[in-house]
This record gives C-alpha cells, sequence and structure tokens, in this order.
C-alpha cells in the first residue's frame, strides 16, 4: 500500500500531504498563542498596576536578532537542498541549530536573573517595609521555608537593593551601595521574581516558556533532519528537502511569535 | 515509509501486508486506519459505559439522598475508603468528583472520540476513496495520546482528594482552591489528562483534514462528498481551532495550581477566612471566557458527525436521494464558523455587561438557522421515500425529532431575558441531554448498526436491535423530559441532596415541591435505560461470531464508496483505486436501469 501524495504535490491542490499538515498544525498554534496573547491584553487592561521595563531590552534585542538571523539560515539551508549543494545544506543547518541553542542559553540567562532578583517584606520595629534586590551570593529561588529549614537554618540575608526600591521600576543589576542586612525572624515575606511574584510575570513566563519549549522541540527536529535524518538525502532527496521545508515552516512560526513577544513583553 | 511497506505495495496485493506484521503490529500498534478507528470506538464505548455509571450512582443519592448505595455502596467504600464514601453513602465532595468527571468523560472520552475518531477514522477514508490516512502513524500516536489521557483521567479517582470535583467547566478560582490540602490534586490531573486529550485531538483533526483535502479519490469532487464526509470535516475543523485556547487555560489553571501564579484569581479573594496570599490581579471571567471558546464548538463537534450519520442512513433506507444537499453543506459550513462566536450565552450572569450579552444573544439566534435547515431537509428527505424500517433506520429517525426537542428548548436559552431565569436549572440539564443522548447517541448506535456488517462481515439482530431501540427511546424520554419540569420550576442542578433540604422548608413553592418529587422517578428511568443497552452489549459480542454473515460486501444496497471495498477491507481498503463518476445519493433516480448507483459505478 501506497499513500499518494507524500513526495510529489496533488496536482489540483499544488501541495504534497506533509505541507497542508504543517500549515494545519501551525493554524492551531496560532490559536494557541492567540489565546494567550488575547489573555495578556485582558490581565493587563483588567490590572491596577502593570510593571513596566521589568526586563533588558539590550538583551532582548539580542535574542530577536538571534532567532531572525536563524530564520535566513533554515531558508539558506532549504534552498541550498533545492540547488542540490548538500554542503551548504550542512553548513546552513548547522548555524540553524547553534543559533537556536544561544537563544536557549540566553534565555536561560534571563530566567536566572528573575529567580536570583527577591521581593522582601520584614518588620523593622513598629514599622513593616518593602524592599526588591539580590540576595548576597545570589541565591537562587529561596523562600521563608528555605530560611526556616529545620536542617540548615539561615539567621540573616544581606541584600543588595535595587537603586529606585519600593517599585518595581528597576532591573538593571546596579546595586545600592548600602547592603541591608535583615535577621530572618523579622521577615514577613520573601519571594523571587517568579509567576507567582506577579500577573505580569505570570504571563511573561508562560508565554516565554511556552516559547522556548517550541524553539526546543523544532531545534531538535532540525537537528535530526541535520545530522541522522540527513542519510535520507543520498536514498530520497526529493523527500529529505520536503521534510526539511516543513521544518523550516515550523522554525518561521516560531521566531514569528517571537517578533510579537519580544515588543509586548519587553516594550510596551 | 519504511522498506516493508515499499516491499507490500510492490506486492500489488493489501492484505499480504497483514500478514507480515506482528500481532502486536496489526491489532495493538496499528497503523491501519480501520484497526484504530475500531480502538477508538471500544475505547469509548466503555467510557461512556463508565460515565453512565458515575450518573447511575449520582442518581441514587438524588433520589435517596443520605442512604448507602446497595451493593455499590459496599464497593465504593472498599475502594474510596471512608472519606469519599462513608458507610457506603455518596459524600459530597464524592458527588461533586462523579458530577464533573461524568462530564469530562461523556463529553471527551466517550462521545467525540466515538462519533469523531472512531467513525471518522474507519468511513471517512473509505468514503472517499484513500488506501489510508494521509498520516498513519501520526494517526496512532493520536489513539495512543487519547488513551494516555484516559488513564489519567482514571487514575485521579484514585489519589488522595479523589477526581476533580469543580464540574467539567472547571471555572476558577474554585477549581484551582479545590483541594488547598494537596498539590497534585484531582483537578492538576484533570489538567494534565487535558493536554493529552486535547493533543490526540490536534493530531486527529490534523490528518483528517489533510486526508479529506489532498486523498480523495479520482472523480470525488467536493459536491460529491458523501455528507458524511463533510461533517467530519467542519468538526476536524472546529476541533483544530477551538481546542488550543483550552490548553492555553489549562496552562495557566497549571501555573496557579503547581506554580502559585494568580492568572485567574483576583485580589481580594478570601479562602476559608483568612486572605489568599498569591499576587492575584487575575480575572476568572478570563478561564471562562477561553473555557467557552473551546466549549461551545466543541458542542457542534458532539453533533455534527451525528448528522453525517443519519444523514448516510436516512438517503439509504429512504431509498432516494437526501433533499437539499448542498444546503446541507452550506449549513455545516455555517455552522461550523457561526460556533466560533456564540460562546459567551453561557455567561449571561457573570455580569460581563448587557451590549456583549446583545451581540451573543444575536450570534446565538443566528447559529440556529442553519441548525433548523438541516433538520429540515432531513425530515423533508423522508417524503416519498420508500422507507425501510430497519434498526439503523430506526435510530436514525428517532434522532430528529429528539434533536429537536433537543435544539428547540435551547432557544430560550440563547435569549438573555429567559436565561437568567433558567441559567444552572434542571431545565439546562434536560436541554442538552437531548441533543447529546437521544441526539447524538442514538445517531451513533444507528452508526453501529449500519456499519457492523462492514467492519465485521456478519450483521447484527435485528430483533434484538429493535427491542434495544424501543426500550432506549421511551427510557430516554422518561429520564430526561421530565428535567424540563423541575427546571421551569426552579430546581438548581448541583444540589447533593437534590433539593430535599428545599422540600423540608415550610415556605417552598408548590410547584418545586412536586417537581422534587420526580426525582425518584428520574432515577429509576434511568438505571432501566441501563438495562436497554443489555441487549444491545449482548448483540454486539454474540453478532461478531453468530450473527448472519453479511449477503455481500454492500448488504444495505448503498452508493457510497465504503462499500465497493472487501469485507472487511484488508490493509490499503481498495482492490483497485476506485474512480468516481457520480454523486453521493444515486437512489431510484428518474429514467435509471438500476434502482442504485453505486458512485464508482461508470456512467
Amino acid at each position: 500500500m501506497e499513500i499518494p501524495y507524500t513526495v510529489e504535490p496533488r496536482p489540483d491542490t499544488g501541495l504534497f500531504n506533509a505541507k497542508v499538515g504543517i500549515w494545519l498544525f501551525l493554524a492551531s498554534e496560532v490559536m494557541l498563542f492567540g489565546a494567550l496573547f488575547s489573555s495578556y491584553i485582558m490581565l493587563r487592561v483588567g490590572s491596577d498596576v502593570w510593571p513596566h521595563g521589568m526586563l533588558n531590552v539590550p538583551i532582548g534585542t539580542l535574542n530577536t536578532i538571534v532567532l531572525i538571523t536563524s530564520s535566513i539560515t533554515v531558508v539558506m539551508a532549504w534552498a541550498s537542498l533545492k540547488l542540490k549543494a548538500f554542503g551548504k545544506f550542512k553548513l546552513y543547518q548547522g548555524c540553524t541549530v547553534l543559533l537556536a541553542m544561544t537563544f536557549v542559553i540566553i534565555k536561560s540567562y534571563e530566567y536566572h536573573d528573575k529567580f536570583t532578583h527577591y521581593f522582601v517584606r520584614y518588620s523593622a520595629g513598629s514599622e513593616v517595609k518593602e524592599l526588591t534586590g539580590h540576595i548576597e551570593g545570589s541565591p537562587m529561588n529561596w523562600t521563608l521555608a528555605t530560611l526556616n529549614n529545620p536542617t540548615r537554618p539561615i539567621s540573616e540575608i544581606r541584600i543588595h537593593p535595587d537603586v529606585a526600591s519600593g517599585e518595581h521600576g528597576h532591573d538593571s543589576g546596579a546595586a545600592h551601595p548600602e547592603v541591608i542586612t535583615v535577621p530572618t525572624k523579622q521577615i514577613k515575606k520573601l519571594e523571587s521574581f517568579g509567576p507567582w511574584h506577579l500577573t505580569y510575570l505570570a504571563i511573561y513566563f508562560t508565554l516565554t516558556g511556552l516559547h522556548a519549549l517550541h524553539v526546543i522541540g523544532g531545534a531538535l527536529v532540525i537537528g535530526y533532519f541535520w545530522g541522522p535524518g540527513s542519510r535520507m538525502w543520498y536514498s530520497d532527496p526529493e523527500r529529505f528537502t520536503n521534510r526539511v521545508e516543513v521544518a523550516g515552516l515550523f522554525w518561521h512560526f516560531v521566531d514569528l511569535v517571537w517578533i510579537f513577544l519580544f515588543p509586548v513583553l519587553y516594550l510596551l | 515509509m519504511s522498506n516493508s511497506s515499499h516491499a507490500a505495495a510492490d506486492s500489488g496485493a493489501g492484505h499480504d501486508h497483514g500478514d507480515q506484521l506482528s500481532i502486536w503490529r496489526r491489532y495493538i500498534f496499528s497503523t491501519d486506519h480501520k484497526v484504530i478507528g475500531v480502538q477508538y470506538g471500544i475505547t469509548a464505548l466503555l467510557f461512556l459505559f463508565f460515565g453512565y455509571g458515575l450518573m447511575a450512582m449520582m442518581r441514587w443519592q438524588l433520589a435517596y439522598p443520605g442512604k448507602p448505595i446497595p451493593v455499590i455502596g459496599e464497593l465504593l467504600l472498599r475502594v474510596l475508603g471512608p472519606d469519599m464514601a462513608d458507610k457506603g453513602i455518596v459524600t459530597p465532595d464524592l458527588y461533586n468528583s462523579f458530577g464533573a468527571m461524568h462530564g469530562t468523560i461523556m463529553v471527551f472520552l466517550a462521545i467525540v472520540p466515538l462519533a469523531f475518531a472512531a467513525f471518522g477514522n474507519y468511513v471517512v477514508p473509505l468514503q472517499i476513496g484513500a488506501p489510508d490516512m494521509a498520516f498513519p502513524r501520526i494517526n496512532m500516536a493520536s489513539y495512543w495520546a487519547y488513551f494516555v489521557g484516559g488513564v489519567v483521567m482514571l487514575v485521579s479517582f484514585f489519589i488522595p482528594g479523589g477526581a476533580a470535583k469543580s464540574g467539567w467547566t472547571s471555572y476558577s478560582p474554585l477549581a484551582t482552591l479545590a483541594d488547598p490540602g494537596h498539590r497534585f490534586d484531582g483537578q492538576t490531573f484533570w489538567i494534565i489528562g487535558m493536554v493529552f486529550l486535547i493533543t490526540s485531538s490536534l493530531l486527529g483533526s490534523v490528518n483528517f483534514i489533510a486526508t479529506i483535502v489532498q486523498l480523495r479519490a479520482k472523480g470525488m469532487s467536493w459536491m460529491r462528498l458523501p455528507f458524511f464526509v463533510w461533517a467530519q470535516f467542519v468538526t476536524a475543523f472546529l476541533l483544530l481551532l477551538a481546542f488550543p485556547p483550552l490548553e492555553a487555560a489549562a496552562i495557566m489553571q497549571f501555573m496557579d495550581k503547581v506554580f502559585g501564579s494568580s492568572f485567574f484569581l483576583p485580589s481580594g479573594l478570601v479562602v476559608g477566612g483568612t486572605p489568599f496570599s498569591g499576587s492575584g490581579g487575575g480575572s476568572p471571567l478570563l478561564w471562562q471566557h477561553l473555557f467557552w471558546f473551546l466549549a461551545h464548538p466543541e458542542v457542534y463537534v458532539l453533533i455534527l458527525p451525528g448528522m453525517g450519520i443519519v444523514a448516510e442512513i436516512i438517503a439509504n433506507n429512504t431509498r432516494k436521494p437526501l433533499f437539499g444537499y448542498k444546503s446541507l453543506v452550506y449549513s455545516a459550513l455555517a455552522i461550523g464558523f457561526l460556533s466560533f462566536i456564540v460562546w459567551a450565552h453561557h455567561m449571561y450572569l457573570t455580569g460581563m455587561g448587557t451590549k456583549i450579552s446583545t451581540f451573543f444573544q444575536t450570534t446565538t439566534m443566528m447559529i440556529s438557522i442553519p441548525s433548523v435547515i438541516i433538520l429540515t431537509t432531513m425530515f423533508v428527505s423522508l417524503w416519498g421515500g420508500s422507507i425501510r424500517f430497519t434498526t439503523p433506520m430506526l435510530f436514525a429517525l428517532a434522532f430528529l425529532p429528539m434533536f429537536g426537542i433537543g435544539g428547540l428548548t435551547g432557544l430560550p436559552l440563547g435569549l438573555n431575558a429567559t436565561d437568567i431565569d433558567l441559567h444552572d436549572t434542571y431545565y439546562v440539564i434536560g436541554h442538552f441531554h437531548y441533543i447529546v443522548a437521544p441526539g447524538t447517541i442514538f445517531a451513533l448506535f444507528a452508526g453501529i448498526y449500519h456499519w457492523y456488517p462492514k467492519v465485521t462481515g456478519r450483521m447484527m439482530n435485528e430483533f434484538w436491535g429493535k427491542v434495544h431501540f424501543a426500550l432506549s427511546l421511551v427510557f430516554m424520554n422518561l429520564v430526561f423530559m421530565p428535567m424540563f419540569i423541575q427546571g421551569l420550576e426552579g430546581m438548581h442542578r448541583r444540589m447533593y441532596d437534590g433539593g430535599a433540604s428545599y422540600a423540608a422548608s415550610p415556605d417552598v413553592a408548590y410547584g418545586l415541591s412536586l417537581a422534587l418529587k420526580l426525582n425518584v422517578a428520574i432515577s429509576h428511568a434511568a438505571w432501566f435505560l441501563g438495562l436497554a443497552q443489555v441487549p444491545f452489549i449482548i448483540n454486539f459480542f454474540v453478532s461478531l461470531f453468530r450473527g448472519k454473515p453479511a449477503p455481500s460486501d454492500n448488504p444495505w444496497a448503498a452508493t457510497t464508496l465504503e462499500w465497493a471495498t472487501p469485507t472487511p477491507p484488508p490493509h490499503g481498503n481498495f482492490v483497485h483505486p476506485p474512480v468516481v463518476h457520480r454523486g453521493p445519493y444515486e437512489y431510484n433516480l428518474p429514467g435509471a436501469a438500476v434502482e442504485f448507483c453505486p458512485q464508482n459505478q461508470p456512467l
């Protein structure tokens, strides 16, 4: 049994099966991210305060450039196959995978930055104070439970407060020269800037996390076609070229999502 | 494609291929659309039975509140423990779990997999003259994702705290905070199960659309497609585009539950007397919008395949073409489009604003037009036909008034003013069950009796089929018709004791006090409805071995392509690739020499 139009296009639609499949899949993906973007709008419109400038724009810009470049190399890889230049395909597609990995590394750096950035509420005498900043030693994702861990209790934390303390306005990492020491027993609340801290951060982590999963998934597929999967070039070159094209379409979609994510989360 | 299947294709005879495969690849991890269709069908029928069982236990609690369930109560106590079924009594938590899981299982694990995945997988490639689905391995993945999703849902009954208990709608903040003692509670399992089911439906719907677009046989133009294929085509689009927003919502609810975010948790929330410690600032309304953006198209996912099945069977058994085939097709497309812009008619009471309510009220009235067109064309199709009252035809005929009742009772719910009174009463339960239970489920029974000889090579017993039909018809109506009365009298749909505490109050309305007494009768009808399925279950299995062998490959003298295959169809389906020469329903055409003309018969 042979399923028709797996490689050659069907005359009346002009498409091979996988191309129809990937476009349908992308339509579904548009609805998935569309729902999250709509949620972003609804949450932002309904919120009293919406933080601004919490993310590092130069790093975001760099990541945007990385992804756009990978979009170019993925097209060049496919075009190389069309020109029967398998060596060039290997070069371009290798670049795509490297750029995808670069993106993920930069993104994890940004995530790390959020999990080492803290909000503290503590009592000082009769008044309750709040501040944001970094704990000395840059520990990740401490909570009050970490400090009160019976096997390894921590009696006090030393905080480098943000310059504009009290607002969530700054994330430049430039710390105030004065270090504040807070004993654990005075701390009412300690949390890092994870999704639990603010709805803005919740939608930030959800959107970029889902996007990062797409980047990783896409990189795995493209990496497979670059590595072991590329043997098909010698047995069935036309089908292999189709596969690279379909994977490329997915990759462009992943890039496109980021093109929306970047202004929505970093700039607006 | 693997080398072995190339070899099979070269050998020319499709069924040789099956013999080369191990039993595992042939029956369990098969890529054959027919095997996958049967797998879906059997799994979904089991879930249908299980979903019925949950409801049967709830009906005991409604009829005899606070009394232990005979026999089964003891079993519940042993399996679920005294927290859930103390002394064999359904506790409020267990009642809520059963209610939420009855809805979830019936919609996502029983009806949709049966109507769309089982019938669609088996019949659509045959009806369009294709050798298989466009992506056979993705098809297999779709079934196994569904299977895992089902297992996750079933396992959730046995975890500490029990299964999800916030309704199949899982409204936040209730669902998020339903079980604060357990971080991975039933609701978390529900979310994980749903993600698997959504993945399954995504893989399935991509496959269906690609197959219908790409693999139609030579000559099978769009307007020669059987209406069943059109119905499945529209259904696939609904699943493809409506499910992702629920996935997004499920991801956000998962974040809320596991990572402590506040997507659906508003500021100022007080839980159990203490202020909620999370960041707040979320929107409960957002969950409802995202949920109903899926769940209203889902209603049409439940009904469209049923309409497709009924259309096939009516054309075949009236021995005349369907009246207004093109109207049917365009109506199905219109329903598909409109179903995306009616969702908020489920939310009139949320306070989203009168302007928005008016918009959704208007679109809701609009979508009833194509639905009425479909029902009308089917009724008119009966006119002047020489009707064969076979078992599948009886079920198909009963579908028409049952769906009619369900549809017409929906109008007062679609109108803002009347919905305020009827919202969340038993009237709503009666309404949507008329659509899905005596509606879609009758269509599914019709489909099972109709295509059984193609799948197995044997006919089901007609006499017991008719017994099954008559009893089901009577008890379905005895279950759901009184619910309209209860709802109109104001009985709320989520009362654990069936309203007994209301009845005990001195100033209960006289009508409501009478309506509450119907609970016992409804419950008995529901249990007899279960017994009425015994003839079907026995018939289904006995006919596999003892049934009358199908007299030919085309026992119903039908015109569509699935009957042009050998029985049962081998891997690869057709002996020769079929060529289509005519429309799908050429029965008794004026001037024709023969009574019916199959689609692949040359002019």
